[in-house]
């Protein structure tokens, strides 16, 4: 989120869509309420169900699974032709007026620079002009044929009403009710708010549906202001924490990226994290990486990290590729060419694409340790369980272990919402029999083999015995001290301009600022500078009061990065300082500082005339409606169907889908046609539970007990399936036996002139729990992912589905 | 201090106990059925912040635990609820977070490292010190005869590709910390965490 949960209240229109909040974020969506009651808003739901948050929606739009492009791109169209943006801002906030290189372009869903052999682009001519300085090159007039807008209103000029109620199947009617609600937040002070989740994530286009937002949001100025921004509701109660901290294959923790194989020592790593400015006299703040990385080697190897051997450069594992994702390492798991798998307080049997998959490929690891405080489907993969997991146990020769953890009730420790607040929490007792934290596990494993490599030598063990290990208890560090180095020291004293110490040596630092790249200071996660500073834990803060009450709590936990609550929030004043919103600002400027409720995301003492723009991690400081070559379908949105679709593309249907996402072959093999599996199908969580977690505990499992899809009335008519009764639902990669729910709250779309159901799939069910044994969503799900995330598609796919008997009554007795 | 909700109950409780029963005007029989209530359940217990472990509005919550946390007092928990204090969810929780308590609980919850060999088709328990003197030798063994210092072109790499990494989703920031380091250091590429899904 670049806001706050509180401020969707300021919010003058909500657009919920690729996600469900009111029931997969209920006390979030109270705010969305709130927004209603207090503020008038109104709020729109597009979704293929009619969800509960659709209920209280003032317009509720139907629509197609994955063509969620093809429908902004045509809000972006109208927007454009009436006129409905925010012109200042864009003008001087945005890269509409900057000019793109003339060798740029598009046809027949392509941009410029496909390699059709290795799928992928070449992206150089996806830049802007530069002159000779390196500067881009800009036409504020917006007459330049190849400014960005002009390229973008050209790009979405084929979506129509017409085009995107036919790819969409949502009726014309609706839509353009839609357009005409968020159009009305390009006043300057007005506010959109977006809430979405992986509705829009998990596709094959996933990180391509939320740029298309961020263009319609840009274009509205409802980024960096009160009741605006983009807000992605993540779905787990510190995946922000463990994004932020780099537990991702490619990444270092604060967005650092790992180096390659191509970067074969620090400065060529360096050469390409320059981040020289684009534009004259901006911000640009990833030129600070060296500092950012240098005290990032200096947390975790200390007196190693040096300047003669390039801060222990060499220590980092390199990549041979854009990083081993979940999909990749299941590929090689299902070739044999992973022995051993660790896998901390996640269920991958549940939880990745195409079960049957995940089953055999942990079947051909040597080892498997789960770490758990629950009893997982993936520590039990090798047992039968019968339909629901078939297996021989005598043929599997993994070695299993199943490690009792403690859970959040039984340890200290932040967490990060979905807003980037750290808040702390405290333990309140200890764990069950001896179930231990995994901080004592990880420790262990990693003490015992330094200890081996210190007796008996072995592969490369500098990095293993020079990590960093200064905790006052080194069998199980204490949280805190974990913190303290994430935020980081001085290892010298720090002086102000005047020449007084600011901080002496040793002390932790106050903001990330302080960092040197000469190896004087350190930081485990430059991001989280100042959450633990020398006047305490900053995160454990409990002070709920909220200047203006304005949903933004400054002294609540604490936000990264700088306790900041509102990203971009320079944007929430016009370029002389003063708030677009009189009613609601955030920062403004005083002729001196720039001051208000929140921290400002920007110098604080720049003045507006230095004409340094307000998206100040970017190169040219401007929010960009063309994102250059960060991402890899294109610098421009573009609608591709998903994997499995029931219709053509009609935009273009030599490229039906996503040209550069990756797939392997055998996972193609198990795509399906529309012949054989002529419905499309959507996974989604249900209010009463959490993943595959809750039917551990007794309520939640009462209250769902079992497994069950959703399917529409007029599909359960042709199909003859009755209300509660069993159905065997089929993809190209699995069966799923279950019951059906017949609703009137999905109802057939018109797509293409042809009549699309969809079915409803609910993920929470597997085979260990309280609840009743079933198969889970995953079984039915394509192996594909988003071309940049390698987010599985698991929003659209296609199945069957037939009525059936009743499992025979010993499976039933069992379930 | 600004007065929120739950210090006003609070206050508005001890006012309460201040006064006389009588002064309120209950009578002897009065006195006598108060004399015969239970106290308030959650009185004799720690309450502990934390925060739900479900999705990432991070709601405020109350842990109730029984003990008083003396040396040799076992706590257990037995309520949770909303912080009313709050500022996002204002003591409120959804279906989910209300039933926390039984997730804590759950008969499912693992209290013992069990151990599956080859072929075995069952658990059996183990010790700490067998799991992860096992699992140690394992990785040592596996990243020994796997390693890659340097590549094709004699370039460093130093990297790891046959032993790979889940991480939690719902572990604390600073477990995150160490489990990159300790990961990184030998070497793990294939690491990934939840967010993709």
């Amino acid at each position: 989120m670049t806001n706050t949960w509180q401020d969707i209240k300021n919010a003058n229109v909500v657009l919920c869509m690729g996600g469900n909040a009111a029931e997969a974020h209920p006390c979030g969506f109270k705010w969305v309420i709130e927004a209603k009651i207090e503020n008038r808003a109104k709020v729109i739901v597009v979704d293929p169900r009619f969800t509960r948050t659709a209920s209280v929606a003032d317009v509720y739009a139907p629509i197609r699974p994955g063509t969620d492009i093809a429908f902004l791109s045509g809000v972006i169209r109208l927007l454009l032709e009436k006129g409905a943006i925010q012109r200042e801002y864009v003008r001087a906030y945005t890269n509409a007026g900057l000019i793109v290189r003339e060798d740029f372009g598009f046809e027949e869903g392509l941009f410029t620079g496909y390699d059709e052999q290795g799928g992928s682009y070449d992206k150089s001519s996806w830049h802007y002009e530069v002159d000779d300085q390196g500067y881009a090159k800009v036409d504020d007039t917006w007459q330049h044929p190849r400014c960005v807008i002009n390229l973008l209103r050209q790009h979405v000029d084929r979506y129509t009403p017409e085009m995107v109620s036919r790819i969409c199947g949502t009726p014309q009617d609706k839509y353009l009710e839609v357009c005409e609600l968020i159009a009305s937040t390009a006043a300057p002070d007005k506010a959109l708010t977006n809430l979405f989740a992986l509705g829009w994530a998990q596709h094959s286009v996933g990180s391509q549906n939320i740029r298309t937002m961020a263009i319609v949001q840009l274009l509205l100025g409802n980024i960096g202001v009160a009741g605006g921004g983009m807000n992605a509701l993540r779905g787990h109660s510190n995946i922000q924490g463990l994004t932020d901290v780099g537990l991702m294959s490619n990444l270092m923790p604060g967005y650092m990226t790992l180096p390659n194989d191509a970067e074969t020592n620090f400065e060529q790593y360096m050469q390409t994290r320059q981040y020289k400015p684009l534009r004259p006299g901006q911000t640009s703040y990833w030129q600070n990486y060296r500092s950012f990385f240098v005290s990032f080697q200096k947390a975790i190897y200390g007196d190693a990290a040096r300047a003669d051997n390039d801060w222990a450069y060499d220590w980092l594992p390199k990549l041979d590729n854009d990083g081993y994702d979940i999909l990749r390492a299941f590929e090689m798991m299902a070739k044999g060419e992973i022995n051993g798998y660790i896998c901390q307080g996640f269920n991958p049997l549940q939880s990745f694409p195409d079960r049957g998959k995940i089953r055999r490929a942990l079947g051909n690891l040597k080892f498997l340790v789960v770490m758990d405080p629950l009893d997982t489907e993936t520590s039990r993969f090798w047992q039968d369980f019968g339909p629901q997991n078939p297996s021989d146990p005598a043929k599997i020769q993994t070695e299993v272990f199943q490690l009792p953890t403690t859970c959040f009730a039984e340890e200290n420790g932040s967490l990060i919402n979905s807003a980037r607040w750290m808040q702390w929490h405290w333990k309140a007792t200890d764990g069950p029999g001896e179930a231990r934290s995994d901080i004592w596990i990880m420790t262990g494993i990693f003490h015992r083999m330094r200890e081996m490599y210190r007796k008996e030598g072995g592969a490369f063990p500098d990095p293993i015995l020079n990590l960093s290990w200064n905790y006052t208890d080194p069998i199980s560090p204490d949280p805190e001290e974990l913190a303290k180095d994430m935020n980081g020291y001085t290892f010298t004293d720090l002086n102000d301009a005047s020449g007084a110490v600011v901080l002496r040596a040793g002390q932790l630092l106050d903001n990330f600022g302080q960092l040197r790249d000469d190896g004087t200071t350190s930081s485990g996660c430059w991001i989280f500078t100042g959450c633990y500073t020398e006047k305490g834990n900053q995160m454990a803060r409990r002070d709920a009061s909220d200047p203006r009450e304005q949903g933004i709590a400054p002294n609540w936990g604490w936000a990264w990065p700088a306790n900041r609550r509102i990203m971009y929030n320079r944007a929430s004043a016009d370029p002389a300082g003063n708030p677009w919103n009189p009613a609601k600002p955030l920062i403004r400027w005083n002729g001196s500082h720039w001051v208000g409720i929140d921290v400002p995301d920007y110098g604080p003492t720049t003045k507006p005339s230095d004409g340094v723009g307000p998206f100040i991690m970017n190169t040219e400081g401007l929010g960009r409606l063309f994102a250059l070559d960060q991402m890899v379908e294109g610098p421009f949105p573009e609608h591709y169907e998903p994997f499995e679709s029931p219709v053509p593309n009609v935009l273009h249907p030599k490229v039906e889908s996503n040209p550069v996402a990756r797939v392997f072959a055998d996972d193609r093999a198990a795509f399906g046609t529309a012949s054989d599996f002529p419905y499309v199908a959507t996974t989604y969580r249900l209010t009463e539970h959490f993943h595959v977690w809750t039917k551990h505990g007794r309520m939640n499992s009462i209250l769902q007990p079992e497994e069950f899809v959703e399917i529409g009335e007029t599909l359960a008519k042709e199909k003859g399936i009755e209300q509660g009764g069993w159905v065997r639902l089929t993809s190209k990669r699995g069966v799923v036996v279950c019951k059906a729910y017949v609703t009137k709250r999905i109802r057939p779309l018109t797509v293409n002139g042809g009549s699309t159901h969809v079915i409803g799939v609910p993920i929470h069910w597997g085979f260990t729990g309280q609840a009743r044994k079933g198969y889970g969503a995953n079984t039915l799900t394509p192996s594909v992912g988003d071309a940049n995330s390698q987010t599985p598609e698991f929003k659209a796919f296609l199945v069957n589905i037939e009525k059936t008997r009743p499992p025979e009554p010993e499976n039933a007795a069992n379930a | 201090m600004e007065l929120r909700r739950r210090g006003f109950i609070k206050l508005t409780g001890a006012g309460l106990a201040a006064s006389t029963l009588g002064a309120l005007g209950f009578g002897p029989s009065g006195e006598a059925l108060a004399a015969a209530v239970r106290p308030f359940k959650l009185a004799a217990t720690t309450e502990t912040r934390n925060t739900c472990s479900y999705c990432a509005v991070a709601c405020g919550i109350l842990v109730y635990s029984a003990g008083d946390r003396a040396k040799n007092a076992k706590s257990n928990i037995i309520h949770i609820e909303g912080d009313p204090d709050h500022p996002v969810n204002r003591g409120t929780l959804c279906p989910k977070g209300s039933a926390l308590l039984d997730v804590v609980h759950a008969p499912t919850r693992l209290e013992q490292p069990k151990y599956r060999a080859p072929g075995s088709n069952e658990f059996k328990p183990v010790s700490w010190d067998f799991a992860l003197d096992r699992i140690a030798r394992l990785m040592k063994h596996d990243r020994d005869a796997n390693f890659i210092a340097r590549n094709a072109n004699g370039a460093t790499v130093n990297r790891w590709l046959t032993t790979g990494m889940l991480a939690a989703s719902a572990s604390s920031t600073e477990t995150a910390y160490l489990t990159w380091k300790t990961v990184r250091s030998m070497g793990m590429l294939i690491f990934d965490n939840q967010a993709r899904v």
